[in-house]
């Protein structure tokens, strides 16, 4: 019975086993579950960037229908409720610690973006919870803000919070100025860069929700949260906000309708409800409006570089530098302070041999809404800035694009490969997935295309990336040296049952990657249990035992170990009660998918007649070894695992608007072994969506009183299917080596590598109109503005 | 929203008698606009007149050489209906490109055009048919009832019951999508009929949908794309915002009052 189908293995495109549920609209996501004598909660926000609040009147608010209380800071203040907690400490170029202000769940004494919380209000409906918080009367003496990092480091610019002076978090810095200073002083050419890396709005299609819950009998918490990690919002929120211990305190995040990072963080609304439910003694749902998402979700990039490549005359580069400003917003996200240092700066190297590197990052706070890791989490940031300056360089240099990539690659032989900026790639081959690439893409069709798309009066151009990311986060030891405050290991337990059925429970979180059905695979191919056997439970901090969650790109590389460590465990469990049922010596039995043989024997015991054994010890080594069948691993990864691979982009402009189209995209990445093919291609296809979508549709844009102007979905431009190409995806494998699976990772590598492509080719697309670069998104406005420019100045 | 109350009458005299009672009162039809602003609290109705109980609104006709449509027509109606689709077709095409699927499916004409939304698409072709709105007490002109960004003819409690357009000879239509919300950010309605030769522009004005009356010069001597390709729009003219300057959407109307030609054939 326990035969494995072979398609069901690794390496089988198995549809998604979640999808019926999803599709039909029988997912379980926060806002769908109701508790008895649930209350809601409104949430009053800032309309002001940065005030003072002078006063703060709840009376009227709090004899309104149907409320049952209402709460400011000073409240959560005087429970002796605890700040937001930053879950990463970045250290200043002098040793310093980088500053580190109080983030109030509520406001208190002032705001400081538009959307900052101030006060919350508990009612028997949404409704009347949201008339009451219109009663509430806030006297806020408006200051001056700081919408742009430009303002905000301005001398005397408004100093948005008191230990953080001139509105500086950190001026952190890695590698060696000296050994660069000398490197620059003998290059052949300096080719100069500068760019902004747009700041974007995550968007997932699930608004974020929280729902608190307390039990005055038990004193036990249960929280309902939108999150892709909810140990660490258990971790976060028990130990540091609301002092819950963990015993106390559950943390369930069920079907979560995508995250793309911004589910991530510990958000003030999940300690308000939380905190509130004890207050009022009933359960609190809270739920965003999309317009709260605009204001409160954790905003991705924001970043303003220069940069500086050094090169001898052949067009060998000579080394990197880069300065950076990295946009936090108003406060501190939970991993906001790594991201554009040790998952940017790190990544500078690229595919590329770079023989010194050194990059000062100044990271800066200003009245916005926090910045956070967003798909791809500073790798985006680093590969668009070196895909960029690697075509302007080629450029200037008068080399092919392709060839001058090529001339630099980190050759096939040269791994493990130092980096100089710490990492140490373990696996590659950058030369197979360009070939691969420019195969698929027809590169050298492409004239002809671009000659024909003329005659019809449409400019066409052709763009490439090259490029690497780090994921699979991460030696627990390293980044705890590098400031992290928890570790980056992960969970499985494999739980074999009495007939053979096994439950996964991991540490792990699914909001959209399809691990009900990646992980069954993996079982399936280790233990032979057909995947209709295998159920995956992640979510619940009171039924899995510990986890990270998942966020860049880890969940296989890292929880899928822990998983495989844990079978295992099963495995070596197995074979001492095989060997014992027959009568054989425990070196002597082999297992392969689900089958324990004597070697060299037809004797043979299923999986199933093992865990029978197991769960009923009639016949069973019961001194020796305990009853059941069930094992947890923790896995702590070796290394970081490093992705790659090319994205060519190739677009078509109408030059009468300005409006680019996509024509075609081509993606051919190394993600490792793949275990679902037709699941990494719909992740790699996600991914280039977002990528297409940052470097053409999407900015969130301030004004410079610090209201965000694209606050809704009438200005924010989110990629709709005719926005995109049709996106050819690939995978060319050279196996992680240091993980068991050989797996690297595939849910950020289409936002990484495809932004600096389809920028590559929108710049190429008006290679005649003397154009060096244009900044993301390349609105049809700016391109008019480039074009009819241009045919000024030719004119001129 | 705020809580409003809630009547369906069954006749246009009904609707207005409510209406007219009680100024604070706002018919709805499709509520694509309405709707919206009410979840967001940016309007606070004190009560709500559903008009997709009144049958006499409903319905497309040929009379003639004229469409009468019914205020009621949803978007879909006309993409579809097969009188319009053979007598004006550049007006079946702009209703089968506005919003999506579900918005063609509720909005309809007399709602778009008694909200006179500036990025909304029937205002231009209105104007530029020579069309005649009926409310429940008169007929207007296109040009005497489009009064500016949001704004109209009509009075307090005055409903728009049918549109009165009359068939042309060609007819065309070309907008550029605001890449956001895939309003019009420029769009050009050109038409050769009883009305004479008239171009109107939607999407870019600074002051709501308006006629260009030195394209409709230029149209009136030639009849072709070419002859108002030339033809340069007054930036001060236009709406700038994030997604587009004065300076382009003065471009786009140019562009797209060309390609509204070439459509028209």
């Amino acid at each position: 019975m326990n035969v494995v189908a072979p398609f069901e293995g690794i390496g089988a495109s198995v549809r998604r086993k979640e999808d019926l549920r999803f599709l039909s609209g029988r997912g379980q996501y926060t806002d769908d579950i109701n508790r008895p004598g649930q209350t809601h909660a409104w949430i009053l926000r800032s309309p002001h960037a940065h005030a003072a609040i002078q006063g703060l009147d709840t009376a009227a608010a709090k004899a309104m229908p149907g409320v049952l209380a209402v709460f400011v800071g000073a409240d959560m203040a005087a429970d002796n409720v605890g700040g937001i907690p930053c879950g990463w400490q970045i250290h200043n170029k002098d040793g310093s610690p980088m500053a580190e202000p109080p983030h109030p769940a509520l406001a208190i004494g002032k705001v400081r973006h538009v959307g900052d919380p101030v006060a919350v209000v508990i009612a028997e409906t949404k409704q009347q919870a949201r008339d009451a918080a219109e009663a509430i009367v806030v006297d806020y003496a408006p200051l001056p803000a700081a919408a742009t990092m430009e303002q905000a480091l301005k001398p005397g610019a408004p100093q948005i919070h008191d230990g953080a002076p001139g509105n500086l978090c950190y001026d952190w810095h890695i590698g060696d100025r000296a050994v660069l200073d000398a490197a620059f002083a003998k290059a052949h050419k300096v080719v100069s860069f500068e760019t902004t890396n747009n700041r974007l709005v995550p968007n997932a299609m699930e608004p974020r929700a929280a729902i608190g819950e307390y039990d005055a009998q038990s004193g036990d918490y249960t929280l309902y949260t939108t999150s892709q990690n909810p140990h660490v919002i258990r971790l976060l929120m028990g130990a540091f906000v609301l002092h819950i211990p963990e015993a106390k305190l559950r943390v369930v995040a069920p079907d979560v309708g995508g995250g793309f990072g911004s589910k991530i963080y510990h958000y003030a609304e999940e300690a308000i409800v939380t905190w509130a439910s004890a207050k009022v003694k009933r359960p609190i749902k809270w739920t965003a409006e999309r317009t709260e998402s605009f204001m409160s979700d954790a905003h991705g990039r924001d970043h303003v570089t220069k940069a500086e490549l050094a090169l001898d005359a052949q067009g060998k580069i000579l080394g990197l530098k880069v300065h950076t400003h990295a946009n936090m917003g108003a406060y501190l996200s939970t991993f906001a302070p790594c991201v554009p240092t040790y998952l940017y700066a790190t990544l500078l190297s690229g595919v590329y041999v770079m023989p010194v590197i050194y990059a000062e990052v100044k990271a800066v706070f200003t009245n916005t809404v926090p910045v956070d890791a967003y798909r791809g989490a500073g790798r985006p940031e680093a590969t668009y800035l070196l895909e960029r300056l690697m075509d302007v360089a080629a450029k200037e240099m008068g080399l092919d694009r392709v060839e001058f990539r090529r001339r630099n690659f980190i050759p096939v032989d040269a791994f493990p490969y130092q980096t100089p900026v710490a990492l140490q790639y373990d696996s590659g081959n950058y030369f197979a997935t360009l070939d691969a690439a420019l195969e698929t893409a027809d590169w050298k069709g492409f004239e002809a295309r671009r000659a024909a798309a003329a005659a019809k009066g449409k400019l066409r151009g052709i763009g490439i990336s090259t490029y690497l990311e780090a994921c699979g986060i991460a030696p627990s030891a390293v980044v705890g040296s590098l400031g992290a405050r928890a570790g980056l290991y992960e969970v499985g337990t494999i739980r074999v049952h009495p007939t053979g059925s096994v439950t996964v429970l991991t540490g792990a979180h699914s909001h959209g990657q399809g691990h009900e059905t990646t992980f069954a695979q993996l079982v399936a191919d280790r233990l032979g249990v057909p995947i209709a056997n295998v159920d995956v439970v992640h979510g619940d901090t009171a039924k899995v035992p510990f986890g990270m969650g998942t966020y860049g790109s880890r969940s296989l590389a890292v929880g899928g170990s822990a998983m495989v460590k844990a079978m295992d465990k099963i495995v070596a469990k197995g074979k001492r009660i095989a060997a014992h049922l027959m009568e054989a010596s425990v070196e002597d039995v082999e297992f392969d998918r689900g089958t324990f043989r004597v070697a060299g024997t037809d004797k043979t015991k299923s999986l199933t007649d093992i865990s029978l054994a197991a769960y009923v010890p009639h016949n069973y080594p019961i001194e020796e070894i305990e009853p059941g069948l069930e094992e947890t691993a923790f896995y702590d990864p070796k290394n970081f695992t490093y992705p790659g691979g090319c994205h060519i982009a190739e677009v078509e402009i109408d030059a009468e608007t300005g409006k680019v189209s996509m024509v075609n995209f081509t993606a051919v990445d190394d993600v490792g072994r793949v275990i679902n093919p037709m699941i990494v291609e719909g992740q790699v296809q996600g991914g280039v969506a977002q990528g297409i979508g940052q470097a053409l549709l999407e900015s969130a844009i301030y004004d410079d009183q610090g209201q965000l102007i694209s606050g809704s979905m009438m200005d924010y431009t989110m990629p709709r299917a005719d926005d995109l190409a049709p996106v050819s995806v690939a995978t060319h494998t050279t196996l992680c080596t240091h993980n068991p699976l050989g797996v690297k990772g595939c849910g950020e590598v289409g936002a990484i590598g495809s932004p600096p492509a389809v920028i590559n080719a929108v710049v190429d697309a008006l290679r005649d109109y003397g154009v060096r670069h244009i900044e993301m998104p390349a609105t049809p406005a700016k391109i008019w503005n480039i074009i009819h420019g241009g045919r000024r100045a030719a004119a001129e | 929203m705020y809580e409003f109350s809630y009547h369906k009458p069954a006749s246009v005299a009904d609707a207005v008698k409510l209406l007219s009672a009680d100024p604070e009162a706002r018919p709805i039809s499709g509520g694509m606009t309405l709707l919206p602003a009410l979840k967001l609290r940016l309007s606070k109705p004190t009560a709500l007149v559903d008009l997709s109980g009144i049958a006499e609104l409903r319905g497309i006709r040929r009379d003639g050489g004229t469409i009468v449509v019914g205020a009621l027509a949803k978007h879909y109606e006309v993409a579809t209906n097969a009188d319009i689709k053979a007598a004006i077709p550049a007006l079946a095409w702009m209703a089968s490109t506005i919003g999506d699927t579900q918005v063609r499916n509720r909005g309809t004409m007399g709602g778009s055009v008694a909200n006179n939304d500036p990025s909304a698409d029937y205002p231009a072709a209105l104007l530029a048919l020579g069309a005649t709105i009926q409310t429940d007490r008169r007929k207007l002109s296109a040009d005497e009832f489009f009064t500016g960004m949001f704004s109209t003819a009509l009075d307090t409690g005055e409903l728009v019951t049918a549109i009165h357009i009359p068939v042309p000879e060609k007819a065309g239509y070309a907008k550029m999508k605001n890449p956001a919300s895939r309003y019009s950010m420029a769009g050009v309605f050109v038409a050769r009929g009883p009305a004479g030769v008239r171009v109107a522009v939607n999407g870019a004005g600074a002051n709501g949908a308006f006629r260009a009356p030195q394209m409709e010069a230029a149209l009136q001597a030639n009849w072709s794309p070419d002859a108002v390709a030339g033809v340069k729009m007054d930036p001060a003219m236009m709406n700038g915002d994030i997604h587009g300057s004065a300076e382009y959407r003065a471009h786009l109307v140019t562009v797209m009052a060309k390609r509204a030609v070439q459509n028209a054939g």
